[in-house]
């Protein structure tokens, strides 16, 4: 009886956040006709955060904001845009959090500089070591 | 000196461990703020969604007149929790413009039948476009636009109603 009950109340159970009863924009998953462009819109896609799930690309979500993103990246795409236009066009709205390619600033620099100088100090560290043995 | 050497790595060790330790018990904030804020409105326009109910341009944001522009949906169980408060802010003379996302007229009658209708506008935004052009990440979400169309302020999630008095003051002292 109990499991039944589980059973039911799992059946009827539905998200809190329910999502919309409108079906995906037509862009949302059909591919453009054209597979250069497609590509293209494909490349950016991978790059872009879905602000919904926030862990993954919007080409890998099923949030229906992603949907929605995707349309906006093909629709752009299709109209000529360059993807880099499209990234501005959405850094402007979200900020930097939006893209999964960050641009280097200020607060970015550590990430990239941090590695390269972790490369120095063990190579100085390496050629202090192989001195000593060398003697 | 010697021995101050050898406790270097230990106290770097401990330091990045303190920061590790304290990012984990300090709850992360996910919430996903506008780039919008303090720039001009950007342009769009909606068709109506309900027929006697005006859709939404940018154009209206021009007036002189401070609004509160509130992205909502039908669907969107937050909203429902929201509407005694918009009820709340109408009452207080603030316009409120809406605009609908992904939803359909008949959803919408009914969610206004429901919890009240405080909204002077509503556009249809089906794909929601006018959403990403603002930088909301979700519904419901309002923004407070001054008399020159200008982003003052973005509210994510639900207005409480203890948030309902800084709004309308915030609205005041735009005028």
């Amino acid at each position: 009886m109990r499991r039944a009950a589980l059973a039911l109340s799992l059946l009827a159970a539905a998200p809190a956040f329910a999502d919309s009863t409108l079906p995906a924009a037509p862009l949302a998953n059909t591919q453009l006709p054209d597979p250069v462009l497609e590509a293209k819109a494909q490349a950016l896609m991978v790059t872009l955060r879905c602000l919904v799930c926030q862990g993954q690309s919007i080409a890998d979500s099923d949030a229906e904001m992603a949907g929605d993103m995707r349309a906006l990246v093909r629709q752009r795409i299709q109209a000529g845009e360059q993807p880099a236009q499209i990234r501005d066009w959405l850094v402007a709205r979200y900020g930097d959090y939006v893209t999964y390619d960050p641009p280097f600033s200020l607060l970015t620099a550590p990430l990239w500089i941090a590695p390269l100088a972790l490369i120095a100090i063990g190579l100085w560290l390496a050629r202090a070591c192989f001195r000593r043995r060398r003697r | 000196m010697k021995g101050l050497k050898l406790w270097l790595p230990l106290v770097a060790f401990v330091a990045v461990l303190g920061i590790i330790a304290s990012a984990l018990y300090r709850p992360a904030d996910r919430t996903v703020y506008s780039a919008m804020v303090g720039k001009p409105l950007p342009a769009f326009e909606t068709p109506p969604l309900l027929p006697g109910k005006p859709g939404l341009a940018s154009a209206a944001f021009h007036d002189g007149k401070p609004k509160l522009l509130n992205i909502f949906a039908s669907w969107c169980v937050p909203c429902v929790a929201e509407a005694p408060q918009l009820m709340a802010l109408k009452a207080a003379g603030v316009t409120i413009e809406g605009v609908a996302i992904r939803d359909t007229p008949q959803a919408m009658r009914d969610f206004l039948a429901r919890v009240g209708d405080p909204y002077a506008a509503i556009g249809d935004d089906t794909a929601s476009a006018v959403q990403l052009s603002l930088g909301s990440s979700g519904v419901p979400e309002s923004f407070l636009i001054d008399g020159n169309g200008t982003i003052l302020l973005q509210h994510v999630g639900d207005i409480r109603a203890d948030e309902v008095p800084g709004i309308v003051a915030k609205l005041r002292a735009a005028r």
